[in-house]
């Protein structure tokens, strides 16, 4: 069927709400990559085997995260006239309880995480009542999802509808306010109004550099060519970064439709979306959603009957990291090596086969259809002076609650840590946090109330980059930081620039001596040199922002380095080489299970029997590799790292 | 032609020209080794760095690779621009320390020490010898291989390069002269990309001249008869 007037999507809707809210009882398992990961998998099979066996009348279903994937897997029952209730850690083998104890209007406590008894539809700015009339037993004290920490502070626009509709099914997408936005544009607007829409609304790119989207918009439209394309970046590579893949799986109409009113205001006929091919799921999901929205008209010749033809084709990338930079991206769709060029003449004047090309990311082409259904006014309200909006991070490391987490731009990194993140695991203190992927910087604490925006990230040396957030505590050794980003881009450069190639494979290098105990008091300026480098004189972004991992814990944690090149200890005690295990004979109890696992056989004593006194056991520094196997093993305590 | 001033002189550049290219026709020097005249502008070695002026901005960026436009000024003595370049000089001395081409930049430049660990590699990837390869020769020979720090230029699979025509214009271009040709009897090898091809004999003065598959190929190319090339350039002219 084609989509001919709003009438028809209205109808979709409709079916949408019906699959939505159905009549019967649904439970949804929550089966993008991070609750596949943790068995998601197993409990939905677990469930639609129960309900097939009993031959319920429940509908079984999947969805895509909701954000808290720590909690994984997550699975949630609706049911007409009673509140929506969130289930946490669900395994399979508890699959026929809960679904046995809702039937008998009770709740399975021990997993209940939440509840809802409506739901915000932000595209309309509409609230959805669930119209609760009866509640389960055993409900009381059950937080609101908006009274569970990690979302209390949180607000969802792009990640508006994910754990909330099933992904394979359009209609479900079309019933939260779905391609009412691309309706508006195509008859509604005129290109130029949607440009001047964008712009007034300080949407700034995802990605990371944080561009004014309108901005570009706007010259790919004057740029002259009768043949243009629009691109959306999917290649996330950043290590712990999952917002886009999160979007993809849990809600790629949002991104397809986007990429259609972009296309529409800038005067594109084709668009790419290139994915990395490590994200197999998200590639499925887009697939389907593509073929979806050719089917109903709203991909193809003469969308929605408006004159207008445009459409997506999917590129699957070949896991380089460089090629989520612009013009890696394009030589790649173009089948050539992922190498960027020099962009003194603007991709969106001479981008993909030398085309005028506006590329976006995920997450700023998600966010176009709710700017423009509620408008650049309640747009630029949320956010800060120059950055607009929210930002979807994915919070990782040494914090409580791991997940990803959307919230509007001037937020503290404070709140992002302890609020929503619930602080640091174990009583440890908090170290640092590293924002914008392998080359941004580690913020220390002194930063914490930092707003964190597009401008204010850079100032502190580090950025916003594609949203990254690892969060390190006093375990964590910032040389040792550096060192691990560092390898990782030495590895992920091109190679083409002799000041990024060379630049991250020499920083790489004299943190290893600093981090083996051959550090050099003139290594830091050496670093500060390199570092500075291959920042100012390498081609693309990559290289431009390699050194940030370095450069800021320089920074900020000088002390932690010269204290590995002076005094050849690391305080965090991460650096092998920098370790110096002893054992406290006053505490040894002589049982020489440390002799028996080292294999080094560095460690000498005689074991304490019945017949014998013993004599407490030592280490030979000579020939102790540092390897922590006697440490591991010691059950009293008798062993002391320095 | 658009003027512009580097260094405060006035120069002309192409249209469609790019800044080293005009210093260098003005006879103002700027090191470089990536940069060839017959191939397009690539921006690899880093070394021809200039600092230009944009409405009072200024930025680091390779002469090679920044086209001429209308009101830009370059410097390409400045202390920023010799402290970057200096490094760029090191970073390769580390890499090729055996380079004589880069021992003579390092010395003009003050690079008295390298203080990164010396490597034992030869070549300084800029990629030369693949783009006249490419852009001139056409034959596609060549290519880098893998990414970051294990970026190669080898033959395709590291086995013999089959599409070589050893017409040497790679070992010509060569800035610092690691790729090597061969002659010998009526074989001639190119070293690097572990290609042997048999010679034609002219059949006036007897000289093995250019190797068969070559002339092949230019045969078929310029659809020239078939025994156009039964003698030798030297004896045709």
């Amino acid at each position: 069927m084609r989509i001919q007037s709003k009438e028809d999507l209205e109808k979709l809707r409709n079916k949408g709400l019906k699959n939505l809210f159905p009549m019967k009882i649904k439970i949804s398992v929550g089966m993008a990559t991070c609750g596949l990961s943790t068995g998601a998998g197993k409990v939905y099979e677990a469930i639609n085997k129960e309900v097939e066996k009993g031959k319920l009348p429940i509908i079984v279903n999947q969805t895509g995260c909701i954000g808290f994937c720590q909690k994984e897997p997550l699975v949630d029952i609706f049911e007409q006239r009673k509140p929506r209730i969130f289930y946490q850690g669900v395994t399979p083998e508890r699959a026929s309880e809960l679904i046995y104890q809702w039937l008998d209007h009770k709740i399975v406590r021990d997993l209940l995480f939440f509840k809802m008894e409506s739901e915000d539809w932000v595209v309309e700015g509409k609230k959805w009542d669930y119209n609760i009339e009866c509640l389960p037993n055993g409900i009381d004290g059950t937080p609101y999802y908006h009274q569970v920490p990690f979302y209390n502070k949180q607000l969802k626009i792009a990640l508006r509808n994910c754990g909330y509709i099933n992904p394979d099914h359009i209609e479900e997408y079309i019933a939260r306010g779905g391609y009412f936005s691309l309706f508006k544009a195509l008859f509604e607007m005129k290109p130029e109004e949607i440009i001047e829409e964008i712009k007034q609304s300080g949407l700034r790119g995802r990605g990371g550099a944080g561009f004014p989207t309108g901005n570009k918009w706007e010259s790919c439209r004057k740029s002259k060519g009768s043949k243009k394309f629009v691109l959306c970046n999917a290649d996330e590579g950043d290590p712990g970064a999952y917002m886009d893949r999160s979007i993809l799986e849990g809600d790629p109409h949002s991104v397809i439709e986007g990429m259609i009113i972009g296309a529409y205001a800038i005067g594109a006929q084709e668009g790419f979306i290139y994915v990395r091919d490590e994200y197999p799921l998200a590639i499925q999901k887009l697939k389907i959603a593509i073929q979806q929205a050719q089917e109903y008209g709203l991909l193809g010749e003469n969308i929605l009957g408006s004159g207008f033809s445009f459409n997506i084709n999917l590129f699957r990338g070949g896991g380089a990291f460089v090629c989520g930079e612009s013009t890696a991206l394009m030589a790649s769709i173009e089948g050539k090596a992922g190498e960027p060029r020099a962009k003194h003449i603007h991709t969106t004047e001479s981008g993909l086969m030398d085309k005028p090309s506006n590329l976006n990311n995920v997450e700023t082409w998600n966010n176009v259809p709710v700017i423009l259904s509620r408008g650049s006014d309640w747009y630029s309200k949320i956010g800060t002076e120059r950055s607009k909006g929210t930002k979807v991070f994915s919070v990782v490391g040494k914090v409580n609650n791991t997940g990803l987490v959307e919230v509007p731009m001037g937020i503290t990194l404070r709140e992002i840590v302890y609020d929503i993140g619930g602080g640091i695991p174990g009583g440890k203190k908090f170290k640092a946090v590293q924002t914008g992927g392998p080359s941004g910087g580690c913020i220390p604490e002194s930063l914490l109330d930092l707003p964190v925006d597009f401008d204010r990230l850079t100032e502190v040396g580090s950025m916003m980059g594609s949203g990254g957030m690892i969060v390190m505590d006093e375990s964590t050794c910032m040389v040792d930081v550096a060192k691990y980003f560092m390898n990782f881009l030495k590895d992920e450069s091109c190679g083409k620039c002799t000041t990024c190639r060379e630049g991250t494979k020499r920083m790489h290098e004299i943190l290893t001596e600093i981090s083996e105990g051959r550090g050099k008091p003139e290594h830091i300026q050496l670093l500060e040199e390199l570092g500075w480098v291959t920042a100012e004189a390498s081609l693309c972004a990559l290289g431009g922002t390699a050194p940030n991992p370095v450069l800021s814990t320089i920074r900020y944690f000088r002390q932690e380095y010269e204290e590995h090149i002076l005094n050849k200890r690391c305080p965090a005690k991460v650096c092998r080489p920098l370790l110096r295990y002893r054992i406290l004979p006053e505490v040894c109890t002589m049982c020489g299970r440390c002799a028996k696992v080292c294999p080094e056989k560095a460690i000498s004593g005689k074991t304490k029997t019945k017949k014998e006194r013993g004599i407490p056991f030592k280490i030979d520094e000579q020939k102790c590799i540092k390897c922590g196997m006697c440490f591991d093993t010691c059950k009293f305590e008798a062993i002391e790292v320095d | 032609m658009i003027s512009f001033k580097i260094d405060g002189q006035w120069v002309e550049g192409r249209e469609d020209g790019n800044i080293l290219e005009s210093a260098l026709d003005a006879g103002i020097e700027i090191p470089h080794l990536c940069y060839h005249e017959s191939v397009k502008p690539y921006g690899a070695c880093r070394l021809c760095l200039v600092e230009v002026l944009t409405k009072g901005r200024s930025r680091l960026t390779t002469a090679c690779t920044y086209p001429v436009l209308k009101g830009i000024e370059v410097l390409t003595q400045t202390e920023k621009v010799l402290r970057a370049r200096r490094m760029v000089v090191e970073l390769l001395l580390a890499m090729c320390p055996g380079d004589v081409k880069i021992q003579e930049m390092a010395l003009e430049m003050g690079v008295k020490e390298v203080r990164f660990k010396k490597e034992e590699k030869d070549c300084i990837l800029c990629g030369l010898c693949a783009r006249v390869c490419e852009e001139v020769v056409g034959a596609n020979a060549i290519q880098f291989a893998f990414r970051g720090d294990r970026r190669e230029m080898v033959p395709p699979f590291q086995g013999e390069a089959m599409n070589c025509i050893a017409c040497g214009a790679c070992v010509a271009i060569c800035p610092v002269d690691v790729i090597g040709m061969k002659e010998e009897g009526d074989e001639r090898t190119i070293l690097r990309w572990k290609r042997t091809l048999k010679m034609k004999q002219c059949k006036v003065c007897g000289n093995y001249f250019a190797p068969w598959f070559q002339l092949e190929k230019f045969k078929e190319k310029a659809k020239l008869p078939n025994d156009f090339f039964d003698i030798c350039y030297t004896c045709r002219s």
